[in-house]
């Protein structure tokens, strides 16, 4: 789960890390109340889940209250990547005189948590890490430790890091211990930035938390925000489905993440498109199926519905009679193909005798099939 | 086969909640050796006849403890799998999905220094066919033969063993390793057991998007491997920066994509199969 910048920030002062004075603002008049108060220059940027908000025109400095109003009337309500802007964080300016890079990330390799530390701040860090590897310091932090003071130290002498040795190497113990604090699958501070006059810090941040670990923090968890993910996948969030919204019109339904994957990979082989990727997961009883049938009939792209299941611990036939009270009930309107094996095949097949479901032996002829038909609608 | 065999005495951990006693049934029916099980304060209970402790340590007072299976909830089951560890159990099998990452940092770095085992979280199990199931896997599709398998998918790999076993060749020790970023046990742990096992004669490799398994697998074949071993890829046409149902299958920047896999095992001479049945084509030609 993506955090807002203001809200990364908000956690990264919790944990002692300096970061500008700023609030969020909804409204051009709040940005103008905000920027008053601070009472100097301000940045005013865009709060939505993508990058690239300054390229966009997301982010604009004010040099005073009147200005932060017209600046705000201009980022709210933007278009950025897709996204509406809806609120802006007003923030002093900070008067850089140098910008780094201090960001962690879980690291699939080393099945550590791993710190990156770099001189070339204020940039695209996978760009330096193209570019060049060797400015990037990587640093394996101990799960049963943490980052202490003395490993910190050296990863910002080994960085080459100028400023003050001490309170940089003290942002790196609190990066880390906000990052294990919330359960961060990743944490960024970019740029880290030392100020003309000495200072260290958090100019602009960026944390993504670890799905599995938000059971810890249901402070964090309520952050989530309904308009910026599909809304249909909010929606398969409620049911429990991994759902991801995909760009394409054959609507997917398979049990396990493994066939799912596989199904969508079958229907783009054969020159279709995927609408979604939908996974009932194992032991799926006929309501979640029905329920999972009602959310991709909710997908306005969606023109024919490819169901692949493999029965294993999932009945075959619970699943046909979730299919059976959709269609009955009218909820799909659209073409469905169907592949079943495993685990009570039979059974799902004879429920299945007579219903307006075209049924495939293989999975590939079940993805030409379904294809063949979208195809032919237009 | 490898790891498990019929003889191997197991722990099931979580045993008395709704999955744990559900799949201790299942396993007991394939005939696997179902010794004893733990869910703290509720030891001295029975669950199918098999005797619950209240700690890993108590259970193992009474019985000998060859592997254990966690069925216990996320937020506790990586502790769960260092019980097992600490009280000596030398193979734990973590089927809990949804555990925090970094309490699996945690635990498999320690759980490694103890020198033991774990394979997942998140995976179905294994199972050596016809002789014991250590998993949540529908058993009959698995006859025994002569093919190993290695996936990070459940249902897929339910797929290729029905496909195998239909064909003739059937297989050996199948294992789940997991679908979680970071996981006990990986590719290319286990295909030196492969190796050397006298009755595997070829490996199916079944990997998905997301990290760099394959890729190490793959190098490790290319220098070390004796028998053939056939790849397959799931998600090859799925989107960047997405991750499609597991935790560990996305593609992140230029870590994890198809592209890299398919490349790493062509290098190391390892055919790929597009489809399931193309799994067995393979196998067969190599097989000869």
């Amino acid at each position: 789960m993506k955090l807002h910048e203001y809200q990364a920030k908000e956690i990264l002062a919790k944990y002692g890390i300096p970061v500008p004075p700023g609030k969020v603002a909804y409204t051009p008049e709040e940005a103008k109340k905000i920027a008053s108060e601070i009472g100097k220059r301000v940045v005013i940027k865009a709060q939505v889940h993508v990058g690239g908000r300054g390229k966009a025109g997301g982010v604009k400095l004010a040099d005073d209250p009147n200005q932060a109003y017209e600046v705000a009337k201009q980022i709210l309500g933007m278009n950025i990547k897709g996204l509406t802007v809806k609120k802006v964080l007003v923030a002093e300016a900070a008067d850089i005189a140098k910008e780094y890079y201090a960001g962690l990330i879980q690291d699939r390799a080393s099945q550590r948590v791993v710190m990156m530390v770099s001189r070339e701040g204020g940039v695209d860090i996978e760009e330096v890490a193209r570019e060049n590897p060797q400015a990037i310091v990587k640093y394996k932090i101990d799960p049963h430790t943490g980052l202490r003071p003395f490993e910190a130290r050296q990863i910002v002498l080994d960085a080459g890091l100028e400023g003050n040795l001490n309170k940089l190497a003290d942002v790196l113990v609190k990066l880390y211990r906000a990052y294990a604090g919330v359960d961060a699958f990743l944490a960024e501070i970019n740029p880290l930035v030392i100020t003309a006059d000495g200072q260290v810090v958090a100019v602009d941040a960026k944390i993504d938390l670890d799905d599995n670990g938000l059971f810890r923090h249901p402070d964090l968890a309520e952050l989530r925000e309904v308009e910026a993910e599909h809304p249909l996948e909010v929606e398969a969030q409620n049911y429990g489905f991994a759902y991801v919204k995909l760009d394409g019109n054959v609507g997917i339904l398979g049990n396990g993440a493994g066939l799912v994957m596989y199904t969508l990979d079958l229907v783009n082989r054969v020159g279709g498109k995927p609408a979604n990727f939908l996974d009932i997961g194992g032991g799926a009883k006929a309501d979640v199926v029905y329920n999972a049938l009602r959310l991709i009939a909710k997908d306005p792209d969606v023109e024919g519905v490819f169901i692949n299941i493999f029965g294993g611990i999932t009945r075959a036939d619970e699943v046909a009679k979730g299919v059976i009270r959709a269609l009955d009930e009218g909820v799909v309107k659209v073409p469905v193909v169907m592949r079943v094996a495993g685990t009570a095949e039979e059974e799902a097949k004879k429920l299945l005798e007579g219903k307006p479901v075209y049924m495939y032996p293989t999975s590939i002829e079940a993805a030409k099939a379904i294809v063949a038909m979208v195809e032919g609608k237009k | 086969m490898i790891l498990v065999d019929k003889n191997t005495r197991v722990l099931v951990q979580g045993i008395t909640g709704r999955e744990g006693s559900f799949h201790t049934r299942q396993m007991l029916d394939y005939g696997t050796r179902v010794v004893a099980g733990v869910t703290p304060g509720k030891g001295g209970q029975e669950v199918h006849g098999v005797p619950v402790y209240n700690s890993v340590k108590e259970a193992m007072k009474d019985h000998q403890v060859d592997a254990s299976i966690i069925f216990v909830p996320a937020f506790a089951a990586a502790d769960a799998a260092l019980e097992a560890a600490h009280a000596g159990v030398p193979l734990v099998v973590l089927i809990t999905e949804g555990i925090p990452t970094l309490d699996m940092v945690a635990a498999v770095k320690e759980i490694k220094a103890l020198g033991v085992r774990l394979i997942g979280g998140n995976c179905p199990g294994l199972i050596s066919a016809g002789e014991t199931k250590i998993g949540i896997m529908p058993g009959h599709v698995f006859k025994r033969g002569r093919v190993g398998i290695i996936s990070r998918s459940g249902t897929l790999t339910y797929e290729a063993a029905a496909a195998l076993s239909d064909a003739g060749l059937g297989t050996t020790t199948t294992v789940g390793i997991g679908g979680d970023p970071i996981i006990g046990t990986t590719f290319k742990d286990l295909l030196p057991l492969f190796n050397q096992d006298p009755e595997t004669e070829a490996v199916v490799v079944i990997g998905e998007i997301g990290g760099s398994d394959e890729e190490e697998a793959a190098a490790w074949i290319k220098e070390h491997m004796q028998k053939p071993v056939v790849a397959f890829i799931s998600g090859r046409s799925a989107p960047k920066g997405k991750r499609m149902g597991h935790a560990g299958a996305i593609i992140m920047g230029d870590v994890g994509t198809p592209e890299s896999k398919v490349k790493a095992f062509e290098d190391a001479g390892v055919p790929i199969a597009d489809t399931i049945d193309e799994i067995v084509e393979l196998v067969k030609k190599t097989l000869g």
